[in-house]
């Protein structure tokens, strides 16, 4: 079956970089998918069957793990034998702290403007754009290689975790303030 | 085996025995059975050249009864007819009582927390009454194609939880149909239609049936349907149409609440009959009788039927709305509409559809077949009938699964959206020095408490090794098969030791309740079930046999060495020598080894299928 020694981007045989080809991802996935998939033997053996079911799982994980930037991130730092959570019990940077306490205070106050959907919009919109210059920052770490650059890519992905939250939370905001609209 | 059929597209198998396979569209109203015969996927009559079967069941003295003579005595024997079961499917009783104000039918409840319906003919489930319908389908089928369903697709609402999907299954399993997969109504719509067109894009499919609403999107790619969000309603259909125009009807006629079950039977039956002819004209004429023998005269007329379904209408655009915005995409990424589901004739329901994704939707295929016609065409897919064909779903679990955590909170481990099949592991740990058990509570939906999700399973993993609080590795591995349908699997990472997992749905049968269901329908059961089991053994061997001649034909020396082809050429032989005896047991151990003897062959032939596909793709340099 599928040679689950492979790394991620082998399976789909991509080159081990944090820049991907998003279409050639999606179409190589879709490829093995239509080789591997449960619907591919759903009148075979058990064994074929399990097989085929272990399969699928693997690629729908490799998948989801190499489409999002940040998952991507901490699976190519423990490629390259670092542990991404290395540093976690760390203080984060003072400076990015103080940014983060500042957008939470904003998000908190969000429902008590004059327009909220608004502002929860303009602020998602805000968030969004800090979310896209993290994963740039880490395009870049990624390129240099170098040791200095990967440990600041680490780094770079715990405050990424740090915005991704912030962004699912406004998300759920918008969503709910959209929907009582 | 099913792999054997492989083939690359444009390359032409040997021609095979066709398996006979059916596509099952059980509705909360109506129920239809579809085959592919001669390359068309076509919905199958009854003997009077109806397609629609009402999905009601009488328990009559005389018998049980399905379909349309069950459906015109309900309103007469209320109790002992069971309508829009669908409703209750991997239901608990205190669902039931948010379903309706009042349901026409006597409960009592088991030993499991499953309600069971008193008739006279006994206490049934939900699942044996959809059972009953199961086999009227499949019967009907049988008697069309001339011969036993190798299996059948089943279809469920996308929106179903894993409790309402898991009582679908045993339904099939009480009534003997092997399930080649559960599959989301959306979805077998959107085949029905995609394959007719052949456009590649992002499609909305809006499916209001009943009593169950849906919405999926997803993006059509040279015959992959991925799905890409879909959300819905599981209790939200024509029935509660029939319900508001009833409600209506009450407040103008003057009936009470605590009514009777026949005037409340009337009542909705001429609540729907209005409705239906709301499609069509600008006004209705009513005329109720009452329970004391009075008459009531009146008339609905196309506003005042607006004003009443509007806010039914605007929770499904709600629906759409979430799911849009899970999918990542606006109304106007949205390429087609697609209509399903009785309930779409409502020309309400397509004004207000239109008007929110900007774009008249379509509403050309029959929206009571189409999902029943998508379903033939993937259990053709899946029989094998289809070799080379490129149609591939992939869908998603329409509600995320959690655990309980300390405080009745829910810890999300597969959000909602994820494409299945999908695995994943949590760890958990022992709090107390010693401690050699641990309770997990599974349960679906979005919300963090626990009190507002439905509680799916409680199980206990027994067997930890005693050990201090805390050292204790659990591994417990959630898993989401190709139905949709969960699995867990635990293991004391540690030591090693898989633990005992006993999962007791909180809202289904346990497998003993299932197997005695079993028993009693085949003690039942009129046919000679040995000579059944006979002919099924003597099919599937004959598939096995054929299919795996034809792949040794096409790559057995390349792939095989000369002692390995040896020995399934002896398996092979032992096999037709049993097929031609009359013992089924001997015939079925035959297949078996058989396919024990083609294990490696198997998945020798899956990997070259991988590497054919990935050729070319090894040339980039890996870092």
């Amino acid at each position: 079956m599928l040679d689950l020694t492979q790394n991620y981007f082998q399976l789909f045989g991509l080159p081990a970089a944090f820049d991907i080809d998003a279409t050639m991802l999606a179409e190589r996935y879709r490829e093995l998918q239509r080789i591997v998939h449960p619907d591919r033997h759903a009148s075979g053996t058990d064994q074929q069957r399990r097989l085929s079911m272990q399969g699928a799982t693997y690629l729908n994980e490799a998948l989801e793990t190499l489409r999002d930037p940040l998952r991507r991130a901490r699976y190519l730092l423990a490629l390259r034998g670092l542990d991404p959570d290395a540093g976690g019990e760390r203080p984060m940077a003072p400076h990015f702290l103080m940014e983060q306490m500042e957008l939470r205070e904003r998000l908190a106050e969000l429902r008590g403007g004059a327009d909220p959907l608004a502002e929860a919009g303009a602020f998602l919109a805000d968030v969004r754009r800090r979310v896209a210059a993290a994963v740039e920052t880490l395009s870049a770490q990624f390129a240099a290689g170098d040791a200095a650059s990967l440990a600041a890519a680490a780094e770079g992905g715990r405050e990424l975790q740090f915005l991704r939250k912030l962004q699912h939370e406004a998300e759920a905001l918008e969503a709910e303030l959209e929907d009582a609209h | 085996m099913a792999l054997l059929h492989i083939a690359e597209p444009g390359q032409s198998t040997a021609p095979h025995q066709h398996r006979l396979a059916a596509g099952i569209d059980l509705g909360t109203t109506n129920s239809l059975v579809a085959t592919v015969r001669s390359g068309q996927a076509e919905t199958l009559p009854d003997a009077e050249g109806r397609h629609l079967l009402p999905s009601v069941v009488r328990y009559a003295p005389e018998g049980v009864i399905v379909g349309e003579a069950a459906k015109a005595a309900a309103a007469d024997d209320p109790l002992n007819t069971v309508v829009s079961v669908k409703r209750f499917m991997g239901r608990g009783v205190a669902d039931l009582q948010l379903l309706g104000t009042r349901l026409p039918y006597e409960f009592s409840q088991g030993e499991s927390a499953v309600p069971r319906i008193c008739t006279l003919r006994g206490n049934v489930t939900a699942v044996e009454v959809s059972a009953e319908i199961l086999r009227a389908l499949a019967q009907r089928a049988q008697d069309t194609l001339g011969g036993p369903l190798a299996g059948v697709v089943i279809t469920v609402p996308a929106y179903f939880d894993d409790a309402q999907r898991q009582a679908t299954k045993d339904a099939a399993t009480l009534a003997g149909l092997p399930v080649l997969r559960l599959l989301n109504e959306p979805t077998a719509a959107a085949v029905a239609y995609g394959l007719d067109r052949g456009a590649d894009g992002v499609h909305a499919i809006y499916d209001l049936g009943g009593g169950t609403f849906d919405i999926s999107v997803l993006r059509l790619n040279r015959g992959v349907f991925e799905v890409l969000a879909t959300g819905g309603d599981s209790a939200l259909g024509g029935d509660d149409f029939d319900l508001a125009v009833a409600r209506w009807i009450m407040g103008q006629a003057g009936i009470r609440d605590d009514a009777g079950y026949h005037q409340l039977r009337r009542l909705m039956r001429d609540a729907c009959a209005a409705k239906e002819a709301l499609t069509t004209r600008d006004a209705v004429a009513l005329h109720v009788e009452l329970e004391d023998g009075r008459h009531w005269e009146g008339t609905l007329d196309r506003a005042t039927f607006d004003g009443l379904v509007d806010p039914l209408i605007r929770r499904t655009l709600s629906a759409c709305r979430r799911t849009l915005r899970d999918a990542g995409i606006g109304p106007e990424d949205v390429r087609e509409v697609v209509m399903v589901g009785g309930s779409t004739r409502v020309p309400r329901v397509r004004a207000l559809v239109e008007e929110f994704f900007g774009r008249p939707p379509l509403t050309d295929m029959d929206p009571d077949r189409v999902v029943a016609i998508g379903a033939a065409i993937q259990a053709d897919v899946l029989a094998g009938n289809r070799s080379g064909d490129d149609m591939l779903l992939l869908d998603v679990i329409p509600l995320s699964l959690g655990i309980e955590t300390m405080g009745g909170l829910v810890d999300h481990i597969i959000p909602r959206n994820t494409t299945i099949p999908v695995a994943r592991a949590q760890e958990f740990t022992t709090f107390k020095d010693g401690q050699t058990a641990l309770a997990v509570h599974v349960v679906q939906g979005e919300r963090d408490l626990v009190a507002d999700c439905r509680s799916l399973a409680r199980f206990e993993l027994r067997g930890i090794p005693p050990m201090v609080a805390g050292a204790a590795r659990i591994r417990v591995t959630f898993t989401v098969d190709a139905d949709g349908l969960l699995h867990v699997e635990a293991e004391e990472r540690g030591s090693g030791v898989r633990a005992a997992v006993t999962v007791k749905p909180s809202y289904g049968l346990t497998d003993d309740e299932i197997a005695g269901m079993l028993q009693d329908s085949i003690a039942h059961a009129s046919d000679d079930m040995a000579a059944r089991r006979l002919r099924e053994e003597q099919v599937e061997a004959d598939r096995v046999v054929e299919a795996l001649r034809a792949a040794l034909a096409a790559d057995g020396t390349e792939l095989l060495d000369a002692a390995e082809q040896q020995a399934i050429e002896a398996a092979l032989v032992a096999l037709v020598q049993a097929k031609g005896g009359s013992d089924p047991a001997a015939i079925r151990r035959a297949r078996e080894g058989l396919e024990k003897a083609c294990e490696a062959y198997v998945e020798r032939r899956m990997n070259a299928g991988i590497r054919r596909a990935m050729a070319g793709h090894r040339l980039e340099e890996f870092e």
